[in-house]
């Protein structure tokens, strides 16, 4: 027993452990999506978050000492934005012939998402700190985060209500889709990514790679139209 | 490959720097997106790998959403008294967002005869 502590002790402060968990639960997360045919509820973020979290609240390991060996992982997003412009070389063709409806589509989305949540979150009776926290958070977190703090809200807050957006929106997107009847992939991808960011990226790319190209466009372009609306519309609709 | 990765993040780390400079309200990473896209537009010569990678990094761009996953989860505490409120306040935003968003680009690409975007093969060759 005291050589498992030992190892346990030696392991756990080492970052491979937490980074060989957190691939195991992806892989085994990918395997259950592939096995129920890529279903919307069986999203692979949501049910490796679930693993791991298990695990470390179960090992009663800090945050900090899981993302000491989750970081490397962490780390690439940034490459992996990068590569979204692969994708969107690919299929410029289709981007350029949608070009109009998408920037509609841009701004009508963004507006909506700001509005809507400042409006429900008023009716809700939810209070400032709240709303500063759920205006961004159709943006990536890393913008969302950056916006809330500017207007004096709490990026913890907004990066949790921006993570739950993305895991939501990444779930609800092709039953909704489907009810709506909407063929276009284009634009089923757009909304994804424009409303949930990188997880409805993702979302996008595990379903088909044009809408997943579209939806990393709209991540980048709802990202800047965020960071720019949230100032100009927030004193306006808290008035 | 290696070389493949090298490309991507010497643009990742020219985005930064740029958003550093400049005081750009947006992350690196996206700079460095619009950097490569110029490269790519621009015929640069860029290493052959590069398709092939940019296509297993965003095949599993979900794994990449795990740490941060884990945090939230970390950090639920934070929803505690208002908890369902935000909840539904974030449900029904992310519906209403997705409705509006998809419902008037395909509106509008029907009514500009853009709208043969089904699922399908990309259209332009891969150069690399």
């Amino acid at each position: 027993m005291t050589n498992f502590v030992d190892l346990w002790v030696y392991l756990s402060g080492s970052p491979l452990l937490w980074l060989t968990t957190t691939l195991i639960a992806y892989l085994a997360a990918d395997a259950i999506s592939a096995a129920c045919g890529r279903h919307p509820l069986a999203n692979p973020v949501l049910i490796a978050v679930t693993f791991v979290s298990i695990i470390v609240v179960a090992t009663g390991t800090p945050f900090s000492g899981y993302f000491a060996g989750a970081q490397f992982v962490h780390f690439l997003l940034g490459p992996a934005t990068v590569a979204l412009a692969v994708p969107l070389v690919r299929y410029l063709p289709q981007v350029r012939r949608a070009l109009v409806p998408m920037l509609v589509a841009l701004i009508a989305g963004s507006v909506t998402a700001i509005v809507c949540a400042v409006w429900l979150a008023e009716a809700f009776g939810l209070d400032r700190a709240a709303i500063l926290a759920l205006a961004p958070k159709s943006a990536t977190a890393a913008i969302a985060m950056g916006i809330a703090e500017k207007m004096g809200g709490d990026p913890a807050l907004t990066a949790v209500l921006t993570i739950l957006t993305g895991i939501t929106g990444a779930i609800i997107v092709t039953p909704l889709m489907n009810a709506l009847r909407l063929r276009n992939y284009a634009a089923r991808g757009f909304a994804a990514g424009l409303t949930s960011h990188g997880i409805g990226t993702a979302r996008a790319f595990q379903v088909d790679p044009l809408a997943g190209t579209f939806a990393g466009i709209a991540l980048g372009l709802n990202g800047l139209l965020t960071a720019l609306l949230v100032p100009l519309l927030l004193p306006w609709l808290l008035n | 490959m290696l070389a493949a990765i090298a490309a991507l993040l010497v643009c990742q780390l020219t985005g930064e720097a740029v958003v550093r400079a400049v005081g750009l309200p947006f992350p690196g990473p996206v700079v460095g997106m619009i950097l490569l896209f110029v490269l790519m537009l621009a015929r640069a010569p860029l290493p052959g790998a590069l398709g092939n990678t940019a296509d297993g990094l965003l095949q599993h761009l979900s794994l990449l959403f795990v740490p941060a996953g884990v945090g939230v989860v970390q950090h639920l505490e934070l929803l505690s008294g208002a908890g369902l409120r935000l909840l539904a306040v974030v449900v029904l935003t992310t519906l209403i967002t997705l409705a509006v968003t998809a419902l008037v680009f395909a509106a509008l690409a029907r009514l500009l005869h853009a709208d043969d975007l089904a699922p399908g093969k990309p259209e332009t060759e891969e150069r690399s």
